[in-house]
C-alpha cells in the first residue's frame, strides 16, 4: 500500500476524518461548555468556541469543591477513582495470573473442577450476586472504604482464562528446561512466566483499569459518604432534575477530568498494549 | 564422571499406554550412549525418565551407583538439550547459560568465568548479549549445548538435538558434539531416529523397537551382526535386503536352464535331482544352499552384493536372478533397484553402473556375507 492512489488516499482520509469528527465532537462540545459560565450554558444556544472561564471553572472544581456533592472537590473524586481502578486492575491481574498458574502448571485433585467453577463465575456478574455481596460488606464494616469498593470485584474469570490460554502456549520443553536448571515453582514463576507475560499483563491492565474506572453500580451501593464517591457516581449526583439547580459548568469540567486518566493510561501503555494484542514474545 | 544404570525400567502412561516395556542398559562412565529407533518406540520417554521429568512405573534408574527414582531433575545433576532447544526467550544468551548456575547459588564471579569459558569453546563469545530470537538455528543449538555444558553435570541428555538443522550443519554439529563429549568426558545419552547419527556418534548403540531393546553394542558390531530383522533393516542405509525363505513345498526344481541352475549356487555340477525337497527356497522357487536349519529369512547388505550378467556363478556364492527396475547413480557409487524373488532388493556398485533398467542379471552374494534369521526374526548363527 505504498503506491500513491490519490483518489483512494483521499477517500480513506475522508472516511477516517469523518469518523473522528463524529466521535470527537461531543467531547469537544463538553470541553467548550466547561469553559463557560453557568449563565452562558443555561442561555442557549451554547457558543461553539471555548469561553474565557477555563482557569476559574477548573480550579473551582479541582480545589474548591462542588456544592451539590457536599463541597467535595473533584480532586478527591479523582483520587478515589484512581485508587479503585488501580486496585481492581492490579488485584484482578495478581489473582488471575496466580490461579491460571496453578491450573496450568500443577496437578492437584479437583483441578478441572476448580477450573470449571472459575469458568462458571463468568456467568455470574456482580449484578446477580449484588444483595448477598452487599450484606457481606455491611457485616465486615466495609461500606465507604476502599476495600469495600475493590474486593468484591477483584476476582476475574475472564483474566484467568486469558492467562490460562497464554500459559498453555508456553512449550512444555521450556518448563522442563527450567526444572532441569533447578528452578522451583516460585523461581519459574518469577524468572520465566512473569517476564514472558508482561505484554499480556500490560494489555490486560489497560482494559481492566478502564473497566474499574467506569464502574457504576457497585460504587453507587457501597459508598454513601460524598468524600468516598467515585467520579462517575459524583457526576450522577451533581445533576439535579431541575436545570437551574445543576452547576452545569462544573459537571462539564468533571466530565472532562473523568476521561483524562483513562486516556493517559492508554497513551502511556500504548506501546505495550498494542504489542500484547498483536504478538507474543516466544 | 558417572555411570548410568537402567534396570528393567518400565513406563506406563496414565492413559494406559505402555511406552517402555522393561529396558535394561548399563552405560559405562564417559561413554556416549545413543538410543535409536523408529518414531514412537519410547526413546524420549526413556530419556525423560533418566532426566527425572517422567515418573518411573517400574524398575530402577541409577546414576553413579545411586538409585535416583525418587529424586527430581535438579538433584540428579543432569543437563538436557531439547529438540527445540527450549531457550528462555526473554533472556540474553549469557543469562540463558547462567540461569542454572544462579539457581544453584554459584558465586557471581565463578558464573561469569564459566559462562565466558564455555562461550569461547562454542564460539558464542560475540553473541552473549543477544536474545534467542536474534540467533540462527545453529547458534541457538550451540546456546542450548552451552547451557548444558556450563553446569558441568554428571550426565548429558540429548533429545534429537540436531533434527531442526539442515543436513550440512547437522553433519558439522555431529562431529562437534562428539569431540566435545570426548573432551569433557561426561557420560551422555543421545536420542535420535537418524541411524547415520547413531552410527557415527555412539560408543554404545541401543536399538529400540516398540518399547523394548532390540540390541545393545558397538555400532559396527551391530552393523555387522544385527540381532534381528528389525535391527538389520533399521541400521544401515539403504537397509539390508531381506528375502523370505519357504521350505517343504513342491518347489519348482531347477530343470536345467542355466540361469536357474546357477541360482542354486554350486554351479551346474550339483545334480538337480539331488536337491532335497525340504531345502529352503526363495519365493520364486529357487533353492538356497548354505541355509541353516532354522533360517526363515535371508539377508545381505547392498554393498555385499554384486551383479553379473554371465551365466557362470562363482563358487561359494548365492546367485539370485533379478530384473533391474531402476538405477540411481550418486557419484561414487550407484544403487540398482532390482525385482527378485517377489520383492525388491538393492545392490550397491562402485562408480558408474553398467546395468540398465530392464536388464536381466543375477545378484551374487558370497556365502559368508549372508545373514540368517529365524521365524521370529532373531539372528541364526
Ligand atoms: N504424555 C504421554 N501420555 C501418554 N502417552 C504418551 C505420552 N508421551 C508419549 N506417549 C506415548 O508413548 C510412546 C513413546 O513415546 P516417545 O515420545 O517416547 O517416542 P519416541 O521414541 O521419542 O518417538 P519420536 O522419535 O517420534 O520422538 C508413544 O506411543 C506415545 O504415543
Ligand atoms: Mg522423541
Amino acid at each position: 500500500m505504498t503506491e500513491s492512489y490519490p483518489l483512494r488516499t483521499f477517500i480513506g482520509h475522508a472516511v477516517l476524518i469523518l469518523g473522528i469528527l463524529i466521535v470527537a465532537f461531543p467531547i469537544y462540545y463538553t470541553f467548550v461548555a466547561s469553559t463557560h459560565s453557568l449563565q452562558t450554558i443555561l442561555r442557549p444556544p451554547l457558543p461553539l468556541l471555548p469561553g474565557d472561564r477555563f482557569v476559574e471553572n477548573y480550579s473551582e472544581a479541582l480545589f474548591g469543591g462542588v456544592g451539590r456533592i457536599g463541597g467535595v472537590s473533584v480532586g478527591t473524586l479523582l483520587f478515589n477513582t484512581t485508587v479503585m481502578a488501580l486496585g481492581i486492575a492490579l488485584g484482578k491481574i495478581c489473582i488471575s495470573i496466580l490461579s491460571a498458574y496453578a491450573i496450568v502448571f500443577f496437578r492437584f485433585p479437583l483441578r478441572m473442577t476448580f477450573f470449571w467453577l472459575i469458568f462458571i463465575t463468568l456467568m455470574l456478574p456482580v449484578e446477580v450476586r449484588i444483595l448477598p455481596t452487599y450484606k457481606v460488606m455491611v457485616d465486615f464494616g466495609l461500606i465507604d472504604t476502599y476495600a469495600g469498593l475493590i474486593i468484591p470485584i477483584i476476582a476475574s474469570a475472564t483474566a484467568t482464562l486469558l492467562f490460562r490460554q497464554f500459559f498453555l502456549t508456553i512449550p512444555g520443553e521450556l518448563v522442563e528446561a527450567a526444572r532441569v536448571d533447578g528452578a522451583g515453582p516460585f523461581r519459574f514463576f518469577k524468572d520465566i512466566l512473569l517476564p514472558l507475560s508482561k505484554t499480556n499483563i500490560a494489555a490486560l491492565f489497560v482494559i481492566l483499569f478502564i473497566y474499574g474506572w467506569t464502574q457504576y453500580l457497585w460504587p453507587l451501593l457501597v459508598t454513601n459518604r460524598n468524600d468516598m464517591n467515585t467520579i462517575v457516581i459524583a457526576l450522577r449526583k451533581m445533576i439535579s432534575f431541575a436545570d437551574a439547580d445543576t452547576e452545569w459548568h462544573l459537571v462539564m469540567v468533571t466530565c472532562m477530568l473523568a476521561i483524562v486518566p483513562p486516556i493517559l493510561v492508554v497513551v502511556l501503555m500504548q506501546r505495550w498494549f498494542v504489542r500484547g494484542l498483536v504478538d507474543t514474545e516466544k | 564422571m558417572a555411570t548410568v544404570d537402567l534396570k528393567d525400567v518400565k513406563k506406563i502412561y496414565a492413559g494406559g499406554v505402555e511406552a517402555v516395556k522393561g529396558v535394561s542398559i548399563a552405560i559405562p562412565d564417559k561413554a556416549l550412549c545413543v538410543l535409536v529407533g523408529p518414531s514412537g518406540c519410547g526413546k524420549s520417554t526413556l530419556l525423560r525418565m533418566i532426566a527425572g521429568l517422567e515418573s518411573i512405573s517400574a524398575g530402577t534408574v541409577s546414576i553413579d551407583g545411586k538409585v535416583v527414582n525418587a529424586i527430581g531433575p535438579t538433584e540428579r545433576d543432569i543437563a538436557m538439550v531439547f529438540q527445540n532447544y527450549a531457550l528462555y526467550p526473554h533472556m540474553k544468551v549469557y543469562d540463558n547459560m547462567a540461569y542454572g548456575l544462579r539457581n544453584r547459588g554459584t558465586p557471581k564471579d565463578e558464573i561469569d568465568k564459566r559462562v565466558r569459558e564455555t562461550a569461547k569453546t562454542l564460539e558464542l563469545s560475540a553473541l552473549l548479549d543477544r536474545r534467542p530470537r536474534e540467533l540462527s538455528g545453529g547458534q541457538r543449538q550451540r546456546v542450548a549445548m552451552g547451557r548444558a555444558i556450563v553446569r558441568n553435570p554428571k550426565v548429558f541428555l540429548f533429545d534429537e538435538p540436531l533434527s531442526n538443522l539442515d543436513a550440512k550443519l547437522r553433519g558439522q554439529m555431529r562431529v562437534e558434539i562428539k569431540n566435545l563429549q570426548r573432551a569433557l568426558g561426561v557420560t551422555s545419552v543421545y536420542v535420535t531416529h537418524d541411524q547415520l547419527e547413531a552410527m557415527t556418534l555412539a560408543d554404545q548403540l541401543v536399538v529400540m523397537n516398540a518399547g523394548l531393546v532390540e540390541q545393545i553394542g558397538d555400532p559396527l558390531d551391530i552393523y555387522e551382526k544385527p540381532a534381528s530383522t528389525f535391527v538389520a533393516s533399521f541400521i544401515g542405509a539403504p537397509p539390508m535386503n531381506l528375502l523370505a525363505l519357504t521350505r517343504g513345498g513342491a518347489g519348482r526344481m531347477p530343470a536345467g536352464s542355466p540361469e536357474e541352475m546357477a541360482a542354486v549356487g554350486h554351479g551346474s555340477a550339483a545334480g538337480s535331482t539331488a536337491l532335497a525337497s525340504a531345502a529352503p527356497m526363495l519365493t520364486d522357487g529357487s533353492v538356497v544352499p548354505f541355509a541353516p536349519q532354522a533360517a526363515a529369512t535371508l539377508g545381505f547388505r547392498p554393498e555385499d552384493a554384486d551383479v553379473t550378467h554371465g551365466a557362470e556363478a562363482p563358487g561359494g556364492a548365492l546367485a539370485i536372478p533379478a530384473a533391474v527396475e531402476a538405477v540411481e547413480p550418486v557419484g561414487a557409487e550407484s544403487f540398482l533397484y532390482c525385482a527378485a524373488a517377489g520383492t525388491r532388493i538393492i545392490v550397491r556398485v562402485h562408480g558408474r553402473a553398467t546395468a540398465r533398467p530392464g536388464d536381466q542379471l543375477r545378484v551374487v552374494v558370497r556365502a559368508e556375507k549372508l545373514h540368517w534369521f529365524d521365524q521370529a526374526g532373531k539372528r541364526v548363527g
